[in-house]
């Protein structure tokens, strides 16, 4: 194993497999915090020279967590394809990253591949790739999952609209979700995220979304985004839930931080199984984003790349139905600009399709990070050319409970416009049906949310 | 082919392209004189901007549920042009709160001296939470000169992620604060001051340095669309630097349209006394004593 590289005459050592994945990262302000970033721009490209050479098997021999501590690197290691591993585990990452490039290599291999992939493995071909290369390798991936439908086919991009409120008052919910399904938005999920994480008043807001949903007839899932815990006792109270959530890190320590452990996502899955309101099977959804295991001191010395792959090995385990970054949230300290968070959203969504799931992204930023919302517009539209499953909306742009601004009801009909892309086929009927649509366009009462009020599926 | 030749051909295709379908010219809008407005006012905001609703009583009632943006309409699938604007004018204002310093003159007219954290920068304030929970050497001179030792409380405030909150709420808080502190007897309050470019855990060495029993520091939120103003206050019974976060208790959301600074200031005083005397702060403040933290 070759720890070192030579560029403009000058050789560059590494102490170990860690250190080269870190410093071969493309610029982060969260790598610079955990005094793990390359020293400078020669240093990082050494270390990708150096990450070229290695071989696959060098990286699974090394994960960024030791076996015997770390369960995330147990389920990833214990549920690899070996057969699959054993005829590409003498590529190096270069191999590896050409292969995924070459025109012959189609959706179907990629995703054969994708068992025998360790997140060590995937985490350092994205190291090598562009942007355009991770857009180009994403979307000759399509990653579909059903719940009560079917999402991520080919030509269609799907929404999760988010009707979050300061209280969590059910009107003003009801209000966001009429808003947004005259937008075309709900296709994926409508999905709100608790101020208030008490069992009664996530099943109020379950209950009066489950109501919208089967009032209107509306082709979608439903989901209250609290502590999975507390989702679990909602529906074991009676709670109708199509999915349960839960946020997930790329280390046992991180998810410990966030208060669960696989065994909680078994019983959830179980649960819904016999309780759950859905068709299924995909029955979960997880949010990831790179930075969380710093935050949480659970990054055990890697790179975020590193620790947000990771994520997705956790996460396949339970074949979800939706995964999402929310690549914006964390702040400055961990993503500092627009270029940063771009990067991180196109490295993330690649990811997490290489590793088999069907990714969307929260293209998001803080008001205090070097973005704004032409930013997150740009990132919509690639990830929207990259095959992304789906992307957060909210009114206007604003969250006005998690105080960060995501994309707008209206970005998702101006891309799919643009891109010519539609949402999902059974949802793209019932906007024809209900008028809020009149041969794929907006009719004029698109955006209208009290044309909703005393209509009936 | 003379002119006339043309002038037919182009007549025809006008003919066809007005039968044809699709094909609208919009009207002329009339011309208005320019109204004086202002529209991230309460009254612009709470307009249904949706053009030829079913029901437009029916969106105002919507939108005094919630404060998200609803009602806000649309130019064909895009914002119309007030909405874009006005969200513009939000984020504006939210990074004005984050890049812009506290003048010099607010402080001097409540009575606080300035001192700094390690951050030199904003830049490095953003980046850099650890060196935003330190104060810099020259700092740690000036307020063990300047501030009395040992108080049972000790109070200072931190621009944080908003200058801006700090601003608007400050200047109301403080004095009411302080003063609902005056009437009770036996409870000795130190020096307040300002720490520039300060974290929240900053409280802690203050704490270490100053011999407190009670710390609270006032501070900027992280501003959002909806508020650029809002202030917190964390508190800690003898915090000390490396202690769990859920040893602190916080009261959010100060600002105007929130908890208004000066009911702030005179329920903040109550709950400091509040936790000196039950000697615990945070989680353990809630559970020993069933106050509310």
């Amino acid at each position: 194993m070759t720890l070192k590289s030579t560029l403009l005459g000058r050789t560059y050592t590494f102490s170990s497999v860690k250190e080269v994945l870190a410093k071969a990262n493309e610029q982060k302000s969260g790598d610079v915090l955990a005094g793990l970033a390359a020293e400078s721009e020669l240093e990082r490209v050494a270390a990708k020279e150096a990450l070229s050479r290695m071989t696959l098997n060098t990286l699974r021999e090394n994960p960024a967590v030791p076996y015997e501590e770390d369960e995330v690197t147990r389920i990833n290691q214990d549920a690899l394809n070996e057969t699959v591993y054993n005829g590409i585990k003498n590529w190096t990452v270069a191999d590896f990253r050409e292969w995924i490039l070459d025109c012959d290599t189609e959706e179907k291999d990629l995703l054969r591949v994708s068992a025998g992939l360790t997140a060590e493995m995937i985490a350092a071909v994205t190291k090598l790739m562009s942007n355009l290369d991770l857009v180009y390798a994403a979307s000759k991936m399509r990653v579909p999952a059903r719940c009560n439908t079917t999402i991520g086919l080919p030509g269609t991009l799907s929404a999760r609209l988010q009707p979050n409120h300061t209280t969590d008052n059910v009107d003003g919910i009801t209000a966001s979700v009429l808003e947004g399904l005259t937008y075309g938005c709900g296709d994926a999920l409508i999905g709100l995220n608790p101020v208030n994480d008490a069992v009664s008043s996530v099943t109020e807001v379950l209950k009066r979304l489950d109501d919208i949903k089967n009032n209107y007839g509306i082709p979608t899932q439903i989901c209250v985004l609290a502590h999975i815990t507390t989702q679990i006792e909602a529906v074991r109270q009676g709670a109708p839930a199509d999915l349960i959530f839960q946020s997930v890190a790329g280390s046992e320590k991180g998810n410990r931080a966030f208060g669960f452990s696989r065994e909680t996502v078994i019983e959830a899955h179980e649960l819904l199984r016999k309780h759950g309101t859905s068709a299924g099977p995909n029955v979960l959804y997880f949010e990831t984003g790179q930075g969380s295991e710093l935050s949480s001191e659970s990054h055990h010395g890697s790179d975020q790349v590193t620790m947000e792959a990771r994520c997705y090995a956790f996460c396949r385990e339970f074949s979800p139905f939706l995964v999402n970054t929310v690549v914006g949230f964390i702040g400055p300290e961990y993503l500092y600009d627009s270029r940063q968070v771009v990067r991180a959203g196109l490295e993330d969504h690649f990811m997490g399709k290489l590793s088999g799931l069907p990714m969307g992204c929260d293209c998001c930023y803080t008001n205090h990070m070097m973005a704004d919302q032409n930013d997150l517009e740009n990132l919509s539209l690639l990830l929207a050319s990259a095959g992304v499953n789906y992307i957060i909306s909210v009114p206007a742009s604003d969250d006005v409970m998690l105080n960060y601004q995501s994309n707008a009801y209206h970005d998702i009909t101006a891309i799919r416009a643009a891109l010519n892309l539609r949402p999902i086929r059974e949802f793209e009927l019932w906007l024809e049906k209900m008028g809020i649509t009149e041969n794929g366009r907006l009719s004029k009462h698109a955006g209208d949310p009290s044309f909703l009020l005393g209509k009936k599926a | 082919m003379d002119n006339s030749v043309i002038e037919q051909v182009v007549e025809a295709v006008l003919a066809e392209l007005s039968r044809s379908e699709g094909v609208t010219v919009p009207e002329a809008p009339e011309i208005h004189e320019p109204e004086e407005r202002d529209i991230t006012s309460e009254a612009e905001r709470a307009a249904v901007l949706v053009k030829n609703p079913v029901d437009a009583e029916a969106i105002a009632r919507m939108k005094k549920y919630t404060n998200a943006r609803v009602g806000v309409g649309r130019a064909g699938t895009r914002y119309n042009t007030q909405t874009l604007i006005t969200l513009r004018a939000d984020h504006a204002a939210a990074r004005d709160a984050v890049f812009m310093d506290i003048d010099r003159e607010l402080l001097d007219g409540i009575g606080l001296f300035a001192v700094e954290s390690r951050c030199t920068t904003k830049d490095e304030f953003l980046t850099r939470p650890d060196l935003g929970r330190q104060l810099s050497d020259e700092s740690v001179s000036v307020i063990l000169e300047k501030c009395v030792k040992k108080p049972d409380i000790q109070i200072f405030a931190a621009d944080g992620l908003s200058s801006t909150a700090i601003k608007a709420n400050l200047p109301d808080l403080l004095p009411s604060l302080l003063d609902g502190l005056k009437n009770r007897s036996g409870i000795s309050v130190g020096t307040p001051f300002f720490v520039k470019n300060g974290r929240v855990g900053l409280m802690d060495q203050v704490s270490e340095l100053l011999e407190a029993r009670v710390t609270c520091v006032l501070i900027g939120e992280r501003p959002g669309l909806a508020t650029a103003e809002s202030m917190s206050a964390y508190i800690a019974y003898e915090a000390r630097v490396g202690m769990e976060e859920s040893r602190r208790t916080v009261i959010s959301n100060i600002h105007r349209l929130g908890v208004p600074a000066v009911e702030a200031g005179a329920y903040l005083a109550g709950l400091l006394c509040s936790i000196l005397k039950a000697k615990a702060s945070g989680v353990g403040f809630r559970r020993d004593t069933g106050n509310e933290g």
